[in-house]
């Protein structure tokens, strides 16, 4: 680890000012993620900027039927907050399957969404990578690319995805992060907070340097309320998403689709809201074969990549199964309560 | 670069100077010379190294969390809890009995991580929280604690040796004998 200074300052606004005006500082919130870079070498920052203490950490309701979360708030206590799991269930859940129980106790919601890639290549300083080092190549091109992006990505080139599970979810429900700036205040939809990799795979947000995340604003949504996450991955638990669906439904009393929303997590640089599946859904039938049409319209352009030592082809099918098993579940829930 | 702090570990206060680089995990380990909190990954991975952890001002332990990604200098007036400091001098903690009673490991080296993390899941189930296995995200009362959320709520401590099934055991042994179990939910909506 480089050394580094470290620095707790007493508002956010003073917290910005230090970054804003070095180069060389960076935020420091639960720590989970950045410790970890820290220790690979992957981060060496010359100061740490530590924003624990003066986040809001409250869950609010806003004054249009919303819920507002500061970014000190804790994984755990957005995942167990009782109006999430009512409004809101399948960010509950989202969180819920991220991790464990240690690290969302520490995690913060400002540092969920910009954790960085888990490209194994990315954290290895001994294999190319142009999102860290630019200009090296793409060791994942050629390596174990089981768990990179099929949509997005450039041919070539970068194909790391975007590891939050919560972020799906934000995806999903149309939610919007606050920033704060040396030039003052301003706004994102949580679904342009990240970017493709484009040219510039080294930038994963629209960020910009010294930009500090204060909130994250989830708008009165109510299909929200029948919502539900689901996440496939290699082990049933502690690992992150191979795909993963947070999905919304609304079927009207005929049986078609009144409102559908749908992210998909696991398969691009960013959470990827899924718009063509759902306008192929909408005022259709809520039936399996639309569910799987929709998914396959959602991945037509799809891009896979085959090496020797593991592709990911077969997520193109594992998100057709995944987007087709969750709506299936909303849809029978609702058939149930009826 | 060097900070001055303060730790409270297992009701033992100490003052030091450490290098920002430090850990608490390596602050327990190579300043205060507490070995109870081991390091097997040090990236986050395994739960080794899971110490209960309260911040300035915090009632009781605190929450669970892992030490080898908690830097000393960011927890300035915290009190740690390890597993060595859950017993109360002479006898053993009930989970460490219930680990003893269920041969709940072989080696022993990720049983001070795993005891402190089935604590805090205890007070974390006792307040209610969910896990990714509950059915009904919506049920109130304490969580019913039955074997698959105990292993999902431990999924973060990892076991080399496989001492899973016990480890689920004794948990379950003490869960059963605590307040966990008072109230039952109906199988709710499935998500
Ligand atoms: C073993 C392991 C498994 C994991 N599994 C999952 C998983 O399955 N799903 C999942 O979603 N996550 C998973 N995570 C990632 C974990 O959720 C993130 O590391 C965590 O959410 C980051 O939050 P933090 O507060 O610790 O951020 P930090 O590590 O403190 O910061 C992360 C980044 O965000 C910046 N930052 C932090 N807060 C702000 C802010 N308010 N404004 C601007 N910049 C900020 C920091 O400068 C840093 O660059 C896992 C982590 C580990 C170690
Ligand atoms: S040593 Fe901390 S999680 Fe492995
Ligand atoms: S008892 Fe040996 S690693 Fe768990």
């Amino acid at each position: 680890m480089k050394p580094f200074a470290y620095t707790r300052p007493g508002d956010a606004a003073a917290a910005v000012a230090t970054v804003a005006a070095d180069p060389s500082a960076v935020y420091l919130a639960g720590g989970t993620n950045l410790v970890d870079h820290l220790k690979l070498g992957v981060a060496g920052p010359g100061t740490l900027v530590d924003v624990t203490g003066l986040l809001s950490t409250a869950i609010t309701p806003t004054a249009d039927g919303g819920l507002s979360i500061g970014a000190g708030a804790r994984n755990t206590d957005v995942a167990v907050d009782p109006r999430v799991r009512r409004d809101y269930p399948a960010l509950s859940a989202a969180l819920l399957a991220g991790a464990s129980g240690q690290l969302r106790n520490m995690a913060t919601t400002g540092g969920n969404l910009l954790q960085r890639t888990r490209c194994s290549y990315f954290a290895d300083l001994t294999a190319p990578c142009t999102k860290r080092d630019p200009g090296q190549g793409w060791a994942a091109q050629q390596g174990w690319a089981r768990h990179h992006a099929i949509l997005g990505a450039p041919e070539g080139g970068c194909i790391a995805t975007h590891p939050s599970d919560m972020a799906v979810a934000l995806a999903a429900f149309d939610a919007r992060v606050h920033l704060l700036g040396p030039d003052g205040e301003r706004t994102v939809a949580a679904t342009e907070l990240h970017r493709l990799p484009g040219d510039d795979p080294s930038r994963d947000t629209v960020l910009e340097h010294g930009e500090l995340i204060t909130s994250v604003e989830l708008p009165a949504l109510p299909v929200a309320a029948r919502s539900a996450y689901r996440k496939v991955r290699d082990r049933a638990s502690y690992a992150f998403a191979l795909v993963s669906v947070a999905a919304a439904l609304d079927v009207a009393d005929d049986g078609t689709v009144r409102d559908v929303r749908i992210a998909l997590g696991g398969v691009a640089h960013r959470p990827w809201r899924a718009h063509r599946a759902e306008q192929a859904l909408l005022g259709g039938p809520a039936t399996d074969e639309a569910f799987r049409a929709a998914a396959a319209a959602e991945t037509a352009d799809a891009r896979a990549v085959d090496t020797a030592v593991g592709g990911n082809a077969f997520k193109i099918p594992l998100v057709a199964g995944t987007v087709t098993a969750t709506l299936r579940g909303l849809a029978a829930h609702r058939t149930e309560a009826a | 670069m060097d900070s001055t702090i303060s730790l409270t570990v297992d009701g033992r206060r100490h003052e030091l100077t450490v290098d920002t680089r430090t850990t608490v995990l390596d602050a327990l380990r190579d300043r205060l010379g507490v070995t109870s909190a081991k390091k097997g990954c040090d990236h986050g991975q395994c739960g080794a190294c899971t110490v209960l952890l309260a911040g300035p001002g915090e009632q009781g332990p605190g929450r669970r969390v892992l030490s080898c990604l908690s830097l000393a200098v960011a927890h300035d007036d915290a009190a740690v809890t390890t597993a060595d400091g859950l017993g109360d001098g002479t006898d053993l903690h009930p989970l460490a009995e219930a680990f003893v009673t269920h041969d709940a490991y072989q080696c022993g080296y990720c049983t001070p991580g795993q005891i402190c993390s089935a604590v805090g899941m205890l007070d974390e189930a006792r307040a209610g929280h969910p896990s990714a296995v509950t059915s009904d995200l919506s049920a109130d009362g304490p969580a019913v604690l039955d074997r698959a959320e105990i292993a999902e709520r431990l999924s973060g401590n990892l076991c080399r040796c496989a001492a899973y099934s016990g480890i689920v055991s004794a948990v379950s042994a003490v869960s059963a004998v605590s307040a966990v179990s008072a109230v039952s939910t109906g199988a709710g909506a499935s998500r």
